[in-house]
């Protein structure tokens, strides 16, 4: 027996799990980490894993994680794009598990890039 | 919090499992785990999508990849390149009727066949995992119930759905409103909601899909129901022959009860709340709602004659309330969204949506949604993309066994109760099977009439009798023995039959016939009159043909065929003849030079 608050509660917590299936959705962030054979080679799992570890975290129920292949530039992986809806997609190079606390806190849940880590910086 | 990033959903729909996507659930499993990505990845099997023709159907989130036709072999693949390196599988996406393209970034609302669609009753069908009542919470599961229970009177649940102007989906039509109503009214000790769920219509899988796809609606709504016209006991009577759905049913029962969302003092409010499944019979005729309310006390499932309405004495001579399950299943949207929302869709008379099973001679067959009011052509051609190899259409069957077939002029007729009937036909419980140049008219009133006679419960004469007679003229007629006068004596058994059989069973029953004999009488005509079959499908009245003009002699039809009818010498026109030839077909499609013809 579940009190409404308990349902209230389980409705919460699933809506994060099952986000992922929900497609055009204006609020949501999407999280997209260049993962072809380069990429991999060049750590972006563990990049990929930090990411969803950040946002389960966090509860961020607007963020979903997905994966492209070789975008061309295979001297920058790993690569991470993030779209926010109704902004510029911003293109983190180099990315290190140990950077994604700041681009999840900065850039998803305050809305400020972390330019350093952009590609502007590398370039 | 185990939160993944990516969902893979598996259709385990009955279309789909029938072509092995348990297989693929298992080698998905199998595969995530070999790569690593158990901890990222996770397999969902769903209800059905609706694309059931192709199927097995998977779709992988966040992206919302449309895989179709999925053998298990391709999932290695999706799992090493789409899922392990972000790589979307180009040449499993699904190939869209309309723009024959596999387009990978394609949302799904956006493939044709989604387009015109509007889901309501199928709204969690292929959405969410139907074992799962945490998943069916997250998208406002028992949310209505909440609010009927908490917040509104029992006679303000009766009024929104009555405000609503929803009708019983299983057939007949009636105001549901109005149903609840006069089961409010009845006075008693005891009173009981039950779910017909007989689905015995041939062609129809709209009720079992819902059930196997979102069973835990049907759940919420039957409680909103006893709720509403008090009472405090359920049944949902399902098919024996649908396993998957009573499985998940009887999942998401145990579910419920151990939420308390069934069960004693539902939310605290005192409403206590149960419910039973009782498996069908499996004869079509239990679908009917006194035979099936027999069947649930155990007796035999033969109708009886109304009144009393099952409102007044229904089971065990208690007060009963009966819904078809798409009926059910639209109850906690009107309560959550209001009823306004609810008649803003539809016709004036006919609101909301309509669950059709699409089938017959139709790209996509399938299950489709749409508002009421949308066009025939609309649900044919665009939705269903329609007739394959390039074949002219004929005719669309509605209402099944109860139904008609209306031609290619009444295409443009906007799908509602009120103006099927108008048009020779009925809406029925949702079967549309459509027929293209090919198929006989006069041997598809034959085939309705036969399931009728198999499934006649034998109770009152004119059924029993009277439908042997009209299929027995039919078989005649189809076998080349039509006789003048056969016409206007299945007008008239047909008639006889409608006014005096006791039940719908028996009453409906010559209407294929007189739906095909009012558009398609010509066809009976030449079958009665000429002997000949315009469609080339009567066996009793189709020769095969050689035309020597045509005919190379290069022997490959006489080598084919299985009843050595073919006779000639190479290079030489050949001939069939006719008095071996079995009428297979075999040399027909044999023949490079299209020299064989049926006549
Ligand atoms: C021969 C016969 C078979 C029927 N089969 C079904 C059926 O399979 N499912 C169904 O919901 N209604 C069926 N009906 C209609 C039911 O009698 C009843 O009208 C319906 O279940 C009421 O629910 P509704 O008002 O929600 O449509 C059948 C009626 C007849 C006469
Ligand atoms: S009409 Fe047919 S099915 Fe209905 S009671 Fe009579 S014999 Fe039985
Ligand atoms: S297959 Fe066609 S062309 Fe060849 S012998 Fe037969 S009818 Fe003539
Ligand atoms: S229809 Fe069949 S039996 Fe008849 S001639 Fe052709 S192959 Fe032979
Ligand atoms: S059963 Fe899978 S799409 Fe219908």
């Amino acid at each position: 027996m579940k009190s409404l608050a308990e349902l209230e509660a389980i409705r919460k917590a699933t809506i994060s799990k099952i986000n992922v299936r929900k497609e055009n959705e204006a609020e949501t962030v999407r999280v997209v980490v260049g993962m072809a054979t380069c990429g991999i080679a060049a750590g972006a799992r563990p990049v990929m894993l930090s990411f969803m570890d950040e946002i389960s975290k966090r509860q961020l129920n607007h963020v979903t994680v997905s994966q492209t292949g070789c975008i061309g530039m295979c001297r920058l992986e790993p690569m991470v794009d993030v779209i926010v809806p109704g902004h510029e997609k911003v293109t983190y190079v180099h990315v290190k598990p140990e950077m994604v606390p700041r681009i999840v806190a900065e850039h998803i849940v305050n809305g400020r890039p972390v330019d350093e880590y952009t590609i502007g910086a590398a370039e | 919090m185990d939160i993944y990033r990516a969902h893979v959903l598996v259709c385990g729909g009955t279309g789909c499992s029938s072509s092995g996507s348990a297989t693929l659930i298992d080698r998905f499993n199998e595969k995530i785990a070999e790569n690593h990505l158990d901890k990222e990845v996770k397999v969902i099997r769903t209800g059905c999508f609706g694309l059931c023709e192709a199927g097995p159907v998977v779709i992988v989130y966040p992206d919302g990849t449309f895989y179709s036709r999925v053998k298990p072999e391709d999932v290695d693949e999706i799992v090493t390149e789409h899922l392990l390196k972000g790589r979307k599988v180009e040449h499993l996406v699904y190939v869209d009727h309309a723009t024959r393209q596999q387009d990978a970034e394609k949302k799904l609302e956006d493939i044709t066949f989604y387009k015109h669609q509007h889901r309501i009753a199928l709204r969690n069908c292929g959405v969410i995992d139907p074992e799962n009542i945490d998943e069916y919470l997250a998208m406002d599961g028992y949310r209505a119930l909440e609010k009927a229970l908490t917040q509104m009177t029992r006679e303000e649940v009766i009024d929104e759905i009555l405000k609503s102007g929803l009708r019983g989906r299983g057939g007949g039509g009636f105001p549901t409103g109005l149903k609840w109503k006069f089961t409010y009214q009845s006075q008693a000790d005891q009173k009981y909601v039950a779910c017909n769920a007989d689905e015995g219509d041939p062609g129809a899988f709209m009720d079992r899909s819902i059930l196997e796809g979102d069973p835990h609606a049907i759940i919420e709504a039957m409680a909103i129901a006893g709720y509403a016209i008090g009472a405090s006991q359920g049944y949902i009577y399902v098919r024996a022959e649908y396993p998957i759905a009573v499985k998940r049913l009887s999942i998401a029962i145990d579910q419920a009860r151990e939420y308390g969302l069934l069960g004693k003092n539902i939310f605290e409010t005192g409403f206590d709340f149960d419910l039973n499944i009782r498996l069908g019979a499996g004869a079509f005729v239990c679908g009917e709602e006194t035979a099936l309310m027999h069947s649930i006390e155990g007796k035999r499932g033969e109708p009886t004659a109304r009144p009393p309405f099952p409102a007044v004495k229904g089971l065990f001579g208690k007060p009963t309330m009966l819904n078809n399950v798409e009926t059910y299943a639209n109850v906690a949207q009107i309560i959550l969204h209001g009823a306004d929302w609810y008649a803003s869709m539809g016709t004036e008379k006919s609101k909301g949506t309509k669950v059709f099973a699409l089938g017959g001679k139709i790209n996509n067959t399938g299950l489709v949604e749409i508002p009421m009011g949308t066009p025939l052509r609309t649900i044919i051609y665009d939705i269903g993309g329609g007739c394959p190899n390039g074949k002219k259409f004929k005719a669309v069957q509605t209402g099944g066994p109860s139904g008609g077939c209306l031609p290619e002029s009444l295409l443009d007729t906007p799908v509602d109760y009120d103006n099927l009937i108008a048009a020779g036909s009925m809406m029925g419980s949702g079967g549309m099977i459509v027929m293209d140049e090919d198929n006989c008219m006069v041997d598809i009133a034959r085939f309705y009439l036969d399931f009728i006679v198999d499934e006649s419960c034998g109770k009152c004469a004119p059924c029993r009798i009277g439908t042997k007679r009209m299929k027995e003229i039919l078989d005649r007629i189809v076998e080349g023995k039509g006789e003048e006068g056969d016409i206007e004596k299945l007008e008239q058994l047909a008639q006889t039959i409608k006014n005096t059989a006791l039940c719908g069973l028996g009453q409906t029953a010559p209407n294929p016939v007189l739906s095909t004999l009012k558009f398609f009488r010509d066809e009976y005509e030449a079958h009665i009159k000429e002997k000949r079959c315009p469609a080339h499908h009567c066996r009793s009245l189709l020769q095969y043909k050689i035309d020597p003009a045509k005919c190379k002699g290069c022997t490959a039809c006489a080598r084919i065929c299985p009843a050595e009818a073919i006779s000639g010498t190479v290079k030489q026109p050949h001939v069939i003849d006719v008095q071996k030839c079995l009428k297979c077909g075999s040399c027909m499609e044999k023949c490079r030079f299209g020299a064989i013809s049926r006549v």
